[in-house]
């Protein structure tokens, strides 16, 4: 484009008086270097489609969910940084680059990496890493029906493709093996809280009828007491956790406590006395930062939600 | 709305009325209100409850569904909005006449930044320790008030004979900013969840969902208002200036001091209660004003009471307008309140 641009205001120029340097000169941009340069940018744009097709050798991935996933299908060794939020112990011997609201692209770069993986809101990076011609991969919580073929996906990426599809299919199977077992079991009503303030049924957090959260209890042969809110997260009032009276509560806590130290938090809710869980001594906790990361450990977490609700089928 | 205001302002400006009945006028004007705005909403919310089975004796309280959702989640709610509600529009009162700062709020000297700090440090870096069985959000905020009025205190007096009311602004709000930043770093460490739980704590939330909270910050309320009860003539003449109101008689130090210390203490106890709820501290006391005229011996116990009939009814708004979602307090406050002022400012005088 640029090339012919050139040829045309030369034309122009040499309308007066034509001298054979002129005519050699035209000669040469016409036929040699407008050839070259229409092949150079042949090949840039052929290698750009190219290059994530190439077995990419270091990763930085900032998602936590994705870095679980590259470590369960042993693509461990070709990560080079994960994000700071990452708490898993492979991930822990591995340079930190920020989260989802400061990664440290300057970090990222000097790292040289040949693949980065972004959550899908930080399209700022993106547009930064694009432009230093780094691919770039990007990745968004979905549901639990999400987590598999994006299992499928990032060993295709990344070369790992037999063992993609083993870790894939071991989740896919375990699923269905809970999903067989509480089949015939009555749902019981649930409450699926995810934060709240210590010692306080205050600033309730609970899952909503959107995400993984609500699909993982579901599978477990839940009834999610907000399934229908279409919204990932509910944050509802003690009233409303009163009148809609659920049947078990199970708390999720990411904190490193253990169990039994999270459990003399429980006792907050004994207030509410007319909580059918309440009264019952369904009120549970679960502890572990996996229970919140559709990674890898979906299954597992599923599994453990299902032993909570129907205790006698598991 | 228009008449009623005028007959208020009407009744109160007359001179042939004498103070007494001007008082008692007002008072009562407000007090019903502020009772009726108490008695109905825990009548309204997003689950309809039956007031006969509330009172239905012959149901354990323990299985008695309406009766918990009566007293457990309405009842206490609708208690702390009154107090909060009505602590910060006396403290407003209080110290825009201290620090003779029409834009003057609660918040301004720092008590909220230090209240926030405190709660931001358990909710993030987790120190759930409860302290005497209360929970240790309500504990460490009103903890961190406390630090904060020291701080802005020993400075006001360090180099000063008396209070220097201009050091207490600066030192004020330069306190809030230092808070401000320390808080957005500890929010930096957090992680996603945690942030968002402080970010919703710093929005200001009534459900307190029990008493024992409610009944911690009573006795430091009760001990606050006994002082604004002693306040009001004072305040009238340090309007004028610290060295008139010396002139007449008037312990400049020590009101001053009475003031600082009973307005902190208001706001320390209800930003622990409700957490740092906007807009009341500021508005209300004007809003009043332009009532009843600048006489702080109506004007405070008619903002506290306005003040408490505005925040109960604004959480009714709040947490019945976008159920099961609950709205925050502090949002509908400035959208209802805000509105409603600017129309009064153009409509009085």
């Amino acid at each position: 484009m640029s090339c012919k641009q050139f040829s045309l205001m030369s034309n122009k120029h040499d309308d007066t008086k034509v001298s054979l340097f002129k005519k050699v000169n035209r000669l040469i941009i016409n036929f040699l270097i407008a050839p070259m340069l229409v092949l150079l940018t042949f090949i840039s744009v052929f290698t750009e489609t190219q290059s994530p097709i190439a077995i990419p050798n270091r990763i930085i991935a900032i998602v936590p969910a994705v870095t679980e996933i590259l470590f369960a299908i042993g693509a461990g060794p070709q990560i080079v940084a994960v994000s700071s939020f990452d708490r898993t112990e492979a991930a822990l011997s591995k340079p930190r680059v920020g989260g989802l609201l400061d990664p440290n692209i300057e970090r990222v770069l000097a790292l040289r990496p040949d693949l980065v993986i972004l959550y899908g809101s930080q399209v700022d990076q993106q547009m930064q890493l694009k432009r230093a011609a780094i691919p770039v991969l990007m990745y968004q919580h979905g549901g639990l029906s999400d987590v598999t073929p994006m299992i499928r996906k990032l060993g295709k990426q990344t070369g790992h493709i037999a063992q993609a599809q083993k870790v894939a299919t071991q989740i896919e199977r375990e699923l269905e093996n809970i999903r067989q077992r509480v089949k015939n079991l009555t749902p019981p009503r649930t409450l699926l809280v995810f934060g709240r303030e210590p010692y306080a049924i205050k600033n309730v957090y609970a899952s909503g009828g959107i995400g993984f959260l609500h699909d993982m209890l579901e599978t477990a042969g839940g009834k999610n007491v907000f399934g229908d809110l279409l919204r990932e997260a509910a944050h509802p009032t003690s009233e409303m956790i009163l009148a809609i009276a659920p049947e078990v509560i199970i708390e999720l806590q990411v904190q490193d406590t253990t169990e039994n130290q999270f459990s003399s938090e429980t006792k907050a809710w004994n207030r509410f006395s007319t909580i059918p869980a309440v009264r019952n001594d369904r009120v549970h906790v679960l502890t572990g930062s996996e229970l919140v990361i559709p990674g890898p450990r979906v299954a597992e977490v599923t599994r453990r939600l299902a032993t909570l609700l129907h205790p006698n089928a598991f | 709305m228009l008449r009623m205001v005028h007959s208020i302002r009407l009744a109160t400006k007359t001179r042939c009325l004498d103070f007494r009945w001007r008082f008692g006028l007002i008072q009562l004007t407000f007090g019903v209100l502020a009772l009726t705005v108490c008695i109905v909403a825990p009548l309204v919310g997003p689950v309809p409850i039956s007031l006969n089975a509330v009172f239905n004796s012959s149901l354990p309280f323990s299985e008695n569904v309406d009766a918990q959702i009566f007293f457990i989640a309405r009842l206490p709610r609708v208690l702390a909005g009154a107090l909060v509600g009505g602590a910060l529009a006396a403290a407003g009162v209080v110290l825009q006449a201290l620090l003779r700062n029409p834009l003057a709020t609660p918040f301004t000297l720092g008590v909220s930044a230090g209240a926030s700090l405190g709660a931001m440090l358990v909710l993030i870096l987790g120190l759930p320790i409860p302290i005497m069985g209360i929970a240790a959000v309500p504990v460490a905020s009103f903890v961190g008030s406390l630090g904060a009025v020291s701080i802005v205190y020993a400075l006001a007096r360090f180099r000063y004979q008396g209070l220097s009311t201009n050091v207490l602004l600066l030192a004020g709000v330069t306190l809030n900013s230092i808070f401000s930043a320390i808080i957005l770093f500890v929010q930096y460490l957090a992680d996603y969840t945690q942030s968002f739980q402080a970010i919703r704590w710093l929005m200001g939330n009534l459900d307190v969902s029990s008493y024992t909270p409610i009944l911690y910050a009573l006795p430091l309320l009760t001990i606050a208002f006994i002082a604004f009860a002693s306040l009001p003539r004072s305040l009238n003449l340090l309007t004028l200036g610290p060295k008139s109101a010396s002139a007449r008689g008037v312990n400049v130090l020590q009101t001053q001091r009475l003031a600082f210390f009973s307005a902190s203490l208001a706001t320390g106890a209800a930003v622990s209660l409700g957490g740092p709820i906007g807009f009341i501290g500021i508005i209300i006391p004007h809003v009043v004003r332009l009532l009843v005229g600048a006489d702080h011996r109506i004007v405070l116990p008619a903002a506290a009471l306005l003040g408490a009939a505005f925040l109960v009814a604004c959480d009714v708004v709040a947490r019945t307008l976008m159920s099961p979602m609950e709205l925050p307090v502090g949002i509908i406050t400035a959208m209802l309140g805000g509105p409603f002022f600017l129309w009064l400012l153009t409509r009085i005088r």
